[in-house]
Formats: C-alpha cells, structure tokens, sequence
C-alpha cells in the first residue's frame, strides 16, 4: 500500500524531530473582537498536537491564521524555517494542508478526482499536452490515478472511485476530506473536528488513521472536543479559552487542570460570594 | 420537405455561432457567478481583431483557395482570437477583478458599462490613433464594414438533394464541433481544467488545494473570448459585413442560448445554441415572416425559465447548495 509515499515520507522521518510550525504571539482581531490573543503554538515534525477548547474559543480562526485564509492581526507564523506565505495556495506548496469541520468536498466531483485535485501543486500537465496526449500527459495521467487510487485505499476507501462525493456516506466523506489533504504531500495536516458526527466505532478508525498517518512521518494538529479522542491520540494538548492558550502540556496534565474543567463544565458548586460584592465581582468576571 | 431541411441546416449554423459564444457566457459564469454582459463586445472586437489583421496583412484579395484557407484565414483567426483575449482580460483586470467581493448587482452594473464602452470605442477609434490621426486607408467603423472574403468559403457552396448548404455554413459548424472537443479536452484532461471545476463547485477549498483562483479565473475568460472571436469571424464570413452594434443582440441571443442549456453547464451551451438557432430558423419558416424570429427566440427563453428555469441540461456546473 502505498509505497512511493511512504519512502518519500520516510526521509522526513529521518530527520531530526525539529519545529515544523511555530505560531508565536498570533492575535487576530476582528473590529473590536478579539478572536484569537496572543496565542503561541509549536508543532515538531512526526507528533500529534492537540488543540481543544470551548466552542467560540478560536480553535478554527487560529486554524485560518495557519492556513493563510486570514492574515494574523499581530504575531508571526513560521513554517518549516520559513515565514508563512500570505496565500493559501502557497501553504499549500509549502507543505500545509487541512480539513474542515463541515466537510468542504467537491460534491460534484468523484471520489478520486477530489483527490486528485489535491495533487494540483505536484503536476504539471498543459492544455497542449492533454489536447495532442503527449506521452508526458499520459505518463502523468496514469501516475496520479494510481497515487489518488493508493490515497484512497490508505484511508480506508477501497471501491469507491467512481462515486460522485456527495453520494459518499458522512464517515466517508470525511476521510476522503482526508485524503485529498494528504494528495497534496503536506509535511503537517490539520483536522478540523475530524470526528464530529461519528459513532465511537468511527471514531476509532479515524484514531488509528491518524496515528497511520503519524507513522508515515507527518505532523498532526487537530482540534477536537471529544476527550478521550484527544487525550488518546495527542503527544501535547493546547486547550484554548476566549482566543487564549489556558493550559498546554502532554494529556495527562491538561486533562487534570481544574481551569479546563472549568472551562468546559464549569467551575464546581461553591458557596455563594457574600452578597455585598456579587455585583462588582459578575462585572470582572 | 427540402425546405425544412434547408432551415434545418440554416438554424444548426446560426445556433452553432450562438453556441460559441454563449460558453463564454456560461464557463464565466460558472466560475465568478458573474453574467459578463460585454460578451457581447468581445465577439465583436474579435471579428474587428481578425478584419485588422487582413488590413495588416496588405488585404490580400483574389487569392487560391489553398492560400486562402491555409494562411490567410488562419493567421485572421489568430489575430481575432488574440485581440478578444487580450481584451476580456484587460476588462476582466479593471472592471471585474476590483469587485469580486462587492456585491453582484456591481459587477452586473460594471458589466455593462463595459459592454457601452467597448461599443463606442469601435466606433469612434477604429481604423485610427487615438484622438491623433486616422490610418490612411482604414475604413472607419460609424457603419457597417465589408468583411473580407474568404475564397473557398464566401463564394462557395454544397448542392445536396434540394438543400444547398454555404461553406460558411459548414465553416461555423466545423469550427463549433473542433472547439467543443479542445474544451472538453481541456476541462476533463488539463490540471487547469480541473482546477476550473473545483474553483467553480468551490472556490475556498479550491484555495487550501494550492489553486491559483486568480488564474483560473483569467483562464475561463480567456477560454471564452477566444470561442467569441472565433464566432466573430464565422458571423463575417456569414454575412459578409461586421459593425460595431454585432455584439448587442449576438450577445443576448448567445445568453439566452446559455440560459436556456442551463448555465454554468458548458454542454447546455452548446446544446442550448443549437436548439436556438433551428426554433428560430423553423419558426421564421413557418410562423410568420423572418421579422418574427426574434419573438420566438425570447418566448422560448421565457417558455423554458417558466417551465424549467434550471435550463435544458440543468445547471451542472454551478452547485451551491
């Protein structure tokens, strides 16, 4: 199964574990709202970050940051060494590729030609030689539909082709979203809620296609609001409240903050303030 | 009977001219959900384009047929198909690109501003320097100019049966069957093509796919005006004159044949061409004078918006759901 992209993953895994991504102070600010602040992030290439926080907590506008569909208001994104170009298109030359959290496929294109549209930036073919079928295009042809093919089956898609996407059941759906990501040969992927809408079986299969893909050398960053999806999978976790990073550190720790459970179930029943300051002490909070 | 094969054949040519030009309509459509009104004007500035190259050319007159078709003509369908190009991406550059997140009515309004525009620059500039001199023998294009003719085609034509059948006739059916094919070449073989598809089902996610949406979108106008101005040269060698007031009412024909194919779907262009131009050829036969085709054409576009407003094919291209 897919043997040219895991030899050419391996020597990236090879490689010293160095920082891939390196968000520092990244603050987005819409008019008056702050929607991310001051949020510092790193990934290391062949690990497993987690980003997780309660809804509106500016989980996928930090995503949009990396992924150069907003322009950070402050802060600096670095990317394998180098500055994050300004323009999606050029993320995803750098090596950069995501999913969304409501399923952004081609709907109607099948299932391989979505992947194959992934590998946009690694092909070359010209009008000229599709139009004469020059023996580079066909050469090139033949290639990709093997590669999109091999994809597909790496994510668990076998058969399914010819299917027009939007006819694909939901968890289909989703790691086809997958697959086209890894058509473009990115070093790091990005899952925008990659379960939501899953069963537990599915959620599973889409824990041991993560760590399938960490094995092919790549990093992960992925938000989520399944707990125990996260704390399984992730290496580090960032759990991020109001556009600001609460607490990070390796499962375990952030799963046991009380901060974070605060923040997600609230803070546990505590007697009342005497009555004298409650109103000042709402307005702070 | 010969009769109705004589109209056939009359309205499959008409249509196959309305259809080249209406995948300009629809391709651009497909991808910036933009009606580009100056269509129309770019047809016309390719015939304009191809009538300027034989000027340059030294209006080479008289010649063989082999001359004629394999160099004269060739070299005018270069020409007519580089000035559309060049000048739908400068429109597209000035007039549309600064208002591609503006509301659409602007574009729409903008559109149309360019369509008056080029009209009127014709008219007023063509055959001259600008606001300097007019070339010494240029004709001025205030009315209508004589569209050079093409031997082997202008004075040629097929007996067949009862039906005789202009080799320009044949000219414009030929040049829709050859760019239909390099089209669908194009958007179902090409990386280009592909990208074209995913912009159009989806811009954004055609964005974090590394897609150059610009591009794409310089490349569906380009596509398209290259198709008007081949039609641009069709209609001259058709009627044997150009004016600057062709593009007006070829432009709503040819939107209305994309709208009633389904626009966005390049097929229902093509197909939406056609069946226009034989309505209109058979129904000019046979419900009233000539004078009457134009009420049919546009009753049977108001027939199929009422009916089936997402046109003959649907709107295969477009999706948003």
């Amino acid at each position: 199964m897919g043997i040219p992209v895991e030899e050419a993953i391996k020597q990236v895994q090879t490689m010293d574990r160095n920082v891939l991504l390196d968000a520092r102070n990244v603050t987005m600010q819409f008019g008056g709202l702050i929607a991310v602040n001051d949020v510092s992030l790193q990934v290391h290439s062949g690990e497993i970050v987690g980003l997780i926080g309660p809804n509106g907590a500016g989980k996928t506008t930090f995503f949009n940051c990396l992924t150069g569909l907003y322009k950070p208001t402050f802060g600096t994104v670095t990317f394998d060494g180098k500055p994050l170009p300004p323009k999606p298109r050029m993320v995803v030359r750098e090596g950069m590729a995501r999913t969304f959290q409501n399923i952004r496929l081609f709907h109607n294109m099948t299932a391989i030609e979505n992947v194959m549209v992934g590998m946009y930036t690694r092909t070359h073919t010209s009008a000229i030689d599709a139009v004469f079928r020059l023996p580079r295009h066909r050469h090139e042809e033949i290639a990709s539909t093997r590669r999109a093919q091999e994809l597909l089956e790496f994510v668990g898609l076998t058969g399914v082709g010819d299917t027009l996407s939007r006819n694909l059941p939901y968890g289909d759906q989703r790691r086809l979203e997958i697959a086209r990501a890894l058509a473009t040969e990115p070093k790091l992927l990005l899952l925008d809620e990659p379960t939501a809408g899953m069963n537990p079986q599915e959620t599973r299969q889409a824990e041991e296609l993560i760590f399938k893909i960490r094995d092919l050398g790549l990093a992960v960053l992925v938000i989520e609001h399944d707990m125990r999806f996260i704390f399984n999978l992730c290496d580090r976790v960032s759990c991020l409240v109001r556009g600001a990073v609460l607490v990070e550190g390796p499962g375990e720790v952030v799963q046991n903050d009380p901060r974070v459970i605060e923040a997600y179930i609230g803070s546990p029943a505590t007697p009342p303030a005497p009555t004298t300051d409650s109103a000042g002490g709402a307005a702070d909070a | 009977m010969d009769l109705f094969f004589q109209q056939l054949i009359n309205g499959l040519s008409l249509g196959a001219l309305y259809a080249l030009i209406a995948v300009g309509y629809t391709v651009v459509y497909g991808i910036v959900q933009l009606i580009n009104f100056a269509h129309g004007e770019i047809f016309m500035v390719g015939a304009f384009g191809a009538y300027a190259t034989w000027m340059v050319m030294g209006q080479p007159a008289n010649l063989s047929v082999g001359m004629a078709l394999g160099v004269v003509l060739p070299l005018m369908l270069v020409g007519g198909v580089v000035s559309s190009v060049v000048v739908a991406l400068l429109t597209e550059r000035v007039a549309y690109r600064p208002l591609r997140n503006a509301p659409r009515l602007a574009p729409l309004i903008s559109a149309i501003g360019v369509s008056v525009f080029l009209q009127e620059f014709v008219r007023l500039f063509y055959g001259t320097i600008p606001f300097v001199t007019r070339i010494p023998g240029w004709p001025d294009a205030k009315s209508a100019v004589p569209f050079p003719s093409i031997s082997g085609i202008s004075d040629a034509s097929v007996q067949i049966g009862g039906v005789l059948v202009q080799a320009s006739a044949l000219f414009t059916l030929l040049a829709l069957v050859v760019c239909t094919v390099f089209l669908w070449f194009f958007v179902n073989r090409t990386k280009t093509g592909r990208a074209m598809v995913a912009t159009s089902q989806d811009p954004d996610t055609a964005r974090l796919m590394g897609i150059n949406v610009d591009r794409v979108i310089v490349a569906a106008f380009a596509v398209g005006a290259g198709l008007a101005a081949i039609a641009g040269v069709a209609h001259g060698l058709r009627y044997g004159n150009i004016d600057f007031r062709m593009g007006f009412l070829a432009g709503l024909k040819a939107f209305t044949a994309a709208v009633l194919g389904g626009i966005g779907n390049i097929n229902g262009a093509v197909v939406g061409g056609l069946v226009l131009g034989v309505v209109e050829a058979l129904a000019s036969n046979y419900l009233g004078t000539t004078a009457w085709k134009d009420v049919w054409a546009f009753a049977l576009l108001i027939l199929v918006l009422v009916f089936r407003p997402q046109g003959l094919l649907g709107a295969k291209v477009v999706d948003r759901a």
